[in-house]
């Protein structure tokens, strides 16, 4: 990873400036995906960024893992507990996203 | 098995691109199947990842598997049993979720930060920059929670949809924002828990709750298509500040991806009702309906028709225009609806159906609920598509839409509603308005469709009165 935080002129770029790039360039993917997602489907849209959001279900487990490396037992009940609320969300997200797009159907000619 | 951590970045930047193509599935119907498949790819890839990179102990797998379990089974019961006339206070309950995890992360993190490698030099103050992501990601976090929650309470009717309107609520929500914003200045200066900043974090925390329900509680029940898209936007957000905690660019671009598409919407839905996002943020808009208009409104002559009237008119066009809104959902009316169109197929008639942008309660709200009912995707337009062709509609038949059709957004420019796009029934020469009573609609305002002569009110239940037309066809 460092050697590619290295610039051309030899000076470290940190790590916030490298991570705020790629932020930003996913803002503007974000958006002409966005604008490209037909009206109709702007339900099933809304239901499938909560089921991908909970990808913050990542940090749950590092919490978890962090929680019983520390002895923190906050970190680890907050974990476990924010654990369980994303596979709520990435379960019940994707599977009514499913269920929704299956009922979008064609004229039958 | 252990994995590299460059390795670990490649897998999270697949997930992270499976995600978008999930997203860009959703351009068409056809594709949007696998698009969703491809989310649910890249979230097994995600989770996997980390579990392989977090290096669980025995009982922590074990209590993750658990949560897991639990988790799963609960969201997959309520998917598989949700009506879909309750899609808006699903996922504003699913948002609710979204931000009650990254508070518990942010909260995690605060507590454990050496072990989320956010601590400086001596391994006890967090950094600085950490501070500040941590902060953001907790504040926007419990204030998507708390808002979630007074806008599924809004939606889900355990809670009226009338603005709740405070004292000095702008120098109170100013007052709030400028509290949350010092006691992140001081947390950043306390370096954190291990360093005395303990009790910070948690009056962060209180302060975001209480402005996310000042925050929602004063907007209207009609404006809750942008407070759900808002929503949205704001659990991405929170995602992308915890990711810039975690240094993980899956989250990093999965919150960015989330935040941009409810901003979207956001703006979509705004447009829409040709308000500025900003006057409905202040809020106050609707539910006022019963001190606005005269008395006099009532004694206007209105031309009532019965079952058989409507099902005899319709029979006898020969192209009819259905705009339904959410009074349908609300009466269940969309299989019924369905039923009559199909009656009316059978008939000769050429059946089409237009919906507003913001018909419903959360975008995309009417189309659901048609294709729930088998409706066709081709039969259903939106406004841009259809409007010319009202004038050359035998019938328009409003079914739980009122304010979206009202002409004065046309013409009066006093209107509370002029410059908002409606659909142009007046401009089909018969109009049929199925409408449980002459009230006036969110907006607090009459519509004058009702008094046309070419207007038959058809003044019942919606599912009663559509059932009944499908008798007399």
């Amino acid at each position: 990873m460092s050697a590619m935080l290295i610039m051309a002129a030899g000076t470290a770029v940190s790590p916030v400036v490298f991570q705020l790039t790629i932020f930003v360039l996913a803002v503007f993917v974000g958006y002409y995906v966005v604008w490209s997602v037909t009206s109709a489907l702007h339900t099933p849209l809304m239901a499938v960024t909560n089921a991908i959001s909970s990808v913050i279900i990542v940090g749950a487990l590092i919490a978890v893992a962090a929680g019983f490396g520390s002895g923190e037992g906050i970190s680890t009940w907050a974990g476990v507990a924010a654990v369980a609320f994303c596979a709520v969300n990435i379960f019940g997200g994707f599977l009514v996203t499913r269920r929704m797009l299956a009922m979008y159907r064609r004229k039958k000619r | 098995m252990t994995l590299s951590a460059d390795f670990a970045a490649v897998l999270y930047v697949i997930s992270a691109i499976l995600f978008i193509l999930a997203l860009r599935g959703l351009s068409s119907p056809e594709t949007s199947r696998r698009g969703n498949m491809y989310g649910m790819v890249g979230m097994a890839i995600a989770v996997g990842t980390t579990f392989l990179l977090a290096g669980l102990g025995d009982l922590a797998v074990l209590l993750v598997g658990l949560a897991i379990g639990l988790g799963g089974v609960v969201g997959a019961l309520i998917a598989r049993k949700i009506p879909m006339t309750d899609m808006p206070q699903l996922v504003a309950a699913f948002h609710s979720l979204v931000g009650m995890a990254a508070v518990l992360v942010a909260l995690a993190a605060f507590y454990s930060p050496d072990a989320f490698g956010i601590t400086g030099p001596d391994r006890i103050r967090i950094k600085a920059y950490s501070l500040v992501e941590l902060a953001l990601g907790a504040a926007i976090g419990a204030v998507t929670f708390s808002g979630s929650v007074i806008a599924f309470a809004k939606l889900n009717g355990n809670m009226s949809g009338s603005p709740i309107l405070l004292p000095a609520r702008h120098l109170l929500n100013f007052l709030l924002v400028a509290a949350v914003i010092g006691v992140t200045i001081a947390m950043v200066l306390s370096g954190g828990a291990a360093s005395g900043g303990g009790v910070l974090i948690w009056i962060l925390i209180v302060l975001s709750l209480i402005v996310g329900v000042t925050l929602i509680i004063p907007i209207g029940g009609a404006d809750m298509p942008v407070v759900v898209s808002m929503l949205n936007s704001y659990s991405g957000w929170a995602a992308a500040a915890l990711g810039f905690t975690l240094s993980n660019v899956a989250l990093i671009i999965t919150g960015a991806l989330v935040g941009s598409s409810g901003a979207i919407l956001s703006y979509i839905m705004c447009k829409g009702m040709n308000r500025s996002f900003v006057s409905v943020i202040l809020g106050g808009f609707g539910g006022d309906a019963a001190t606005t208009g005269g008395g006099d409104r009532e004694q206007r002559p209105v031309k009532r028709g019965s079952s058989g009237d409507a099902a005899f008119i319709m029979k006898n066009a020969s192209r009819v225009i259905i705009v339904p809104g959410y009074g349908l959902a609300v009466a269940q009316a969309q299989h019924v609806t369905r039923e009559m169109a199909d009656a009316l197929k059978a008939e000769g008639v050429d059946v089409a159906y237009a919906i507003h942008p913001v018909a419903g309660r959360m975008p995309g709200h009417m189309n659901v609920l048609l294709a729930e009912a088998n409706v066709p995707y081709d039969e259903v337009f939106e406004l841009e598509d259809i409007n010319s062709e009202f004038a050359n509609a035998d019938v328009a038949f409003v079914i739980g839409a009122n304010d979206v059709t009202n002409p004065a957004a046309r013409t009066d420019p006093q209107s509370p509603i002029a410059g908002m796009p409606i659909l142009d029934v007046d401009k089909a020469a018969t109009v049929l308005f199925v409408k449980r009573s002459l009230s006036p609609g969110y907006a607090g305002i009459d519509n004058d469709l009702f008094y046309q002569d070419r207007t038959m009110m058809l003044l019942s239940d919606a599912k009663k009165m559509v059932e009944d037309i499908i008798k007399a066809l």
